[in-house]
């Protein structure tokens, strides 16, 4: 399936893939035509709309629906009675207690109830009738907070096995990674830094709220359409809630406006399903920025102790980190993945990192872009580069000098193949930017981030039409590009023009199993299967053109588009092009396609450094960005400007992260800031132009060498800035987000 | 209550709805007309997703009422291009690859279309600014900024 060899990759003579096609679904996004999950509707549909907790945590003890179920226009009203309870399956049965609450209310904003009406004035009204008894009792919203004695438990069942008795039951699970011995590589340091380091929890702040539109008949056929990452992940989840046949639920995904991760679970659409059922109408839900926000997302929050040994010249002698993520009110924070990757990019002898996953009253966490990651590489970076400095060192050198390279064990566990960590690292310290001078109140950050990308699995379903163009059927959501990428590969392979395929989104009925756009794996994965998928339609026209000339098949190879008689053949006939062969498909044999389904192993790791100037205000410790740079490693760039939207994007959800968004509880453990105007996402007037540098280290494991690119641009702004945000206010930061008033304490502690 | 007969223009095509007392011009655009070119980010002002022009004005259709929009013309992203010949900002924007998902694209054209017209040669600072209602979470603005420069120079030139 891969190419058998580096060089292979490296000669790889491409004529569509590189290039900066026009994206396919351009048109209908700039006129308004494109349709969102909000887009959608059905003849005879209802308003669903949802009644939430006000407590942050609180007993159920009754809800009286009587009222609301009497409102002329009100048709169906919806609670955790009408679910049939999980028993067998934690994971869904959490997602369906979080979709509707059962026993308790975990969080400020948790679903208790839902109506169907026919207008949103009446769906108000109706919610505004529902009667629900609570109970109020102590929540806790803070990591820290959670794992002491004496705080209020969130679920009497405690954790996992892992988790070592007597720990606190609001402690889910606990992970653990490394070699080697702590203690003696710490004691042939020079210096052993020991910090603590706490972000706050952010939300994904896709601009799209969750939408979708439901209908379900008597006989259990039902239909939903929804903004999504993932149509076949909402068809198994919804079918397993609903208690129906995943075949006999249809998914179609709109256009999705932005998840990052979070529209990667479901927050409506069973509770739509069940509201369609019950009143036998379609049923649209629509959240609110609100609901959003106090609902939906957002990532973990993070407490994370470091201790680093490092000898004067700058080499690591030993790293550990303890990591406690809060994941929300239920199990699963991303604190694996943070204790996976919190030192991936370094080669190091002696290295241990421990994880603890911990449940809090707030939203259940959804995957943020490289979820886990940016927490634990802030830690790390910024303790490095407070290492790196205090000897005097250049932090560049000190990272290019500790680097993860081609066969180091990575502590998480496997050996590197080619990585392009170091590339990025060079190709950094070689950049303008880096030796620019600053000016006062200015500082320079670097970091490095990791993402260990993904496979899954994957269906693609390519067919020949009887002109002798292609369509291409994939079953992931295009969330910045795919099907232009997609197209790309496609043309490429059959040597025909981009213009001459379509790649569509199919729904869950047109395809098998297709794993959610998560994991930067759609370029990687979807892309090699569109390949395969075309490869299988070439094979297929040199049969039919075999057939046409009566030469054996064996004896045609494809080139530039077309079949063409080989070996002892050769130039025997002249070429039958894709076109010519299509025309004929009818006669010799009936239409052609290729398929291919796979879980490819092999996504390739990836790597990135990003350099950032900062200038802090020192009267009011504003941080203005000046100038940010992103080199990361794409493999093989399929469509470079949807490569670097990536960088762009990642780095300035980054820049928020760090100096902005920040999820605020007040002491009733209600969300404070649940808008736009107190939530500050970056906007165009916060920021330069953020500057890419793309290289192209192949990954072995793709047709063509790419690597996704998508997450890795999150992990390393965080640190980066800190870093530089620390050097221009001449203190070491330790806290996201590095907001006005926190800076400012800061300098004046100072 | 009763409903209100509103008289008004869309895109310059005469129009007329009824509509609640309480319901915003972004509520009738996509559920009484059909018009859902316009976007619902956050319903309160912060995100420009709903961005259209009232007389030449930029406003959040969600925070206009449908009552206010009697009298007055009113210009969406659907009557952007002309026919089939997109605004320059339009193709500008595909060129520069200066969406992603493309859920703010259509109130950034709307506000970047109202810039144009006021400033044709807007810095890349006054470009930020005028655009700094408009949020984006995918692209980080670098490329939605260039698009936006280059369609005033390419416009400049033509005129």
């Amino acid at each position: 399936m891969a190419l058998d060899s580096k060089q292979q990759l490296d000669t790889l003579d491409f004529k569509v893939v590189g290039t900066r096609p026009l994206r396919p679904d351009g048109i209908d996004k700039v006129t308004g035509r494109a349709r969102f999950g909000a887009d959608i509707t059905a003849p005879g549909m209802l308003v669903g709309l949802v009644l939430r907790s006000p407590h942050a945590h609180a007993r159920i003890k009754s809800i009286d629906t009587s009222a609301a179920q009497a409102i002329d226009g009100v048709h169906a009203v919806v609670t955790s009675a009408d679910f049939e309870k999980i028993t067998d399956d934690d994971f869904t049965a959490d997602i369906l207690d979080n979709c509707m609450a059962g026993e308790k209310a975990l969080y400020d904003g948790h679903a208790v109830a839902a109506v169907a009406a026919s207008s949103g004035a009446i769906a108000r009204r109706a919610l505004k009738a529902i009667k629900v008894d609570y109970e109020v009792i102590d929540h806790v919203t803070d990591v820290d907070e959670a794992i002491k004695p004496g705080a209020p438990v969130l679920h009497a069942a405690g954790g996992n096995e892992s988790v070592p008795e007597c720990s606190s039951p609001n402690i889910m699970a606990r992970y653990e990674f490394g070699h080697g011995d702590i203690d003696a590589g710490l004691s042939q340091a020079d210096r052993v830094l020991e910090r603590t380091y706490r972000t706050e929890a952010t939300h994904q702040g896709y601009i799209e709220p969750h939408a979708c539109l439901a209908q379900i008949g008597q006989d259990g056929q039902a239909d939903l359409w929804c903004c999504t990452q993932g149509h076949y992940m909402v068809r198994n989840t919804c079918a397993a809630i609903m208690g129906i046949d995943q075949g006999q639920l249809r998914v179609t995904a709109s256009e999705i406006g932005g998840g990052f991760g979070g529209k990667t679970t479901v927050f409506l659409e069973p509770v739509a399903l069940m509201l369609a059922k019950k009143s036998s109408r379609p049923v649209k839900m629509v959240m609110s920025r609100s609901e959003v926000l106090r609902a939906t997302g957002p990532t973990a929050s993070s407490s994370v102790d470091i201790r680093i040994g490092m000898t004067k010249d700058g080499r690591i002698t030993a790293a550990f980190a303890e990591l406690r993520y809060q994941g929300g009110a239920y199990a699963g924070s991303p604190v694996e993945f943070g204790a996976m990757s919190a030192f991936a990019p370094y080669d190091l002898e002696h290295v241990k990192t421990v994880g603890w996953d911990i449940v809090t009253n707030r939203p259940k966490q959804a995957a943020y872009r490289a979820p886990g990651a940016p927490m634990a590489a802030y830690a790390v970076e910024s303790a490095i580069d407070e290492l790196a400095k205090g000897f005097g060192l250049d932090p560049l050198e000190v990272r290019l000098k500790n680097a993860a390279r081609e066969g180091t064990v990575a502590s998480y566990g496997p050996t590197y193949p080619a990585i392009g960590l170091e590339a990025t690292l060079r190709k950094a310290k070689d950049h303008p930017h880096w030796t620019a001078p600053l000016g006062e109140n200015q500082g320079r950050g670097v970091a490095c981030g990791f993402w260990f990308n993904f496979g899954g699995d994957t269906c693609v379903s390519l067919n020949i039409t009887p002109d002798g163009t292609a369509t291409v059927s994939e079953g992931n959501p295009d969330i910045g590009g795919s099907r232009a990428s997609m197209s790309m590969m496609a043309a490429e392979e059959l040597g025909i023009p981009y213009e001459k395929v379509r790649t569509i989104v199919a729904d869950t009925g047109s395809l098998g199993q297709n794993e959610v756009t998560d994991g930067s794996r759609v370029t990687f994965a979807v892309g090699l299967a569109t390949i395969e998928a075309a490869r299988a339609a070439k094979r297929e026209m040199c049969k039919r053109a075999a057939m046409t000339w009566g030469i054996d098949e064996e004896a045609v190879e494809w080139k530039d588009g077309a079949a063409h008689p080989a070996g002892p053949n050769a130039g025997s006939h002249p070429p039958l092009t894709l076109a010519e062969i299509a025309a004929t498909a009818s006669n010799t044999g009936g239409p052609i396609a290729g398929h291919h389904e796979a879980n490819p192993e092999g996504a390739g790791v990836s790597f990135a450094t990003h350099m950032v100037d900062t200038e802090v205000d020192p009267d009011t410790g504003a941080v203005k960005i000046l100038r940010y740079t992103v080199f990361q490693d794409a493999g093989k760039a399929v469509h470079p400007d949807y490569v670097e939207g990536q960088f762009q994007g990642g780095a300035v959800q980054g820049i928020g992260w760090a100096l902005n968004e920040e999820y605020i509880y007040g002491e009733d453990g209600i969300l404070q800031n649940a808008g736009f105007l107190d939530y500050r996402i970056p906007v165009a007037s916060d920021l330069p132009m953020i500057d890419t540098v793309i290289l192209e280290i192949p990954n072995p494991g793709h047709p063509y060498g790419v690597r996704g690119v998508g997450e890795t641009s999150i992990v390393p702004p965080l640190a980066a800035i800190a870093n530089a945000v620390s050097e221009a206010a001449g203190v070491r930061m330790t806290q996201l987000p590095m907001s006005p008033p926190k800076v400012l304490a800061a300098t004046q502690a100072d | 209550m009763s409903k209100i007969h509103v008289t008004t223009s869309i895109n310059g095509d005469p129009t007329e709805y009824l509509c609640d007392p309480e319901e915003t011009l972004l509520d009738v655009l996509r559920d009484r007309l059909g018009m859902t070119g316009s976007k619902e980010g956050c319903g309160t002002g912060d995100c420009g997703a709903c961005s259209v022009t009232m007389d030449g004005r930029l406003v959040c259709s969600c925070l206009v009422l449908g009552a206010e929009a009697d009298g007055a013309r009113i210009d969406t992203i659907e009557g952007m291009a002309e026919g089939d010949k997109l605004h320059p900002l339009q193709r500008k924007f595909i060129e520069h690859a200066a969406l992603q998902c493309g859920i703010c694209t259509p109130g950034i054209l709307v506000a970047a279309k109202s810039l144009l017209e006021r400033n044709p040669d807007p810095t890349e600072e006054e470009a930020r600014y005028w655009l700094a209602g408009n949020l984006c979470r995918c692209t980080g603005y670098d490329k939605i900024i260039r698009a936006v420069l280059d369609t005033a120079a390419e416009m400049r030139e033509a005129s």
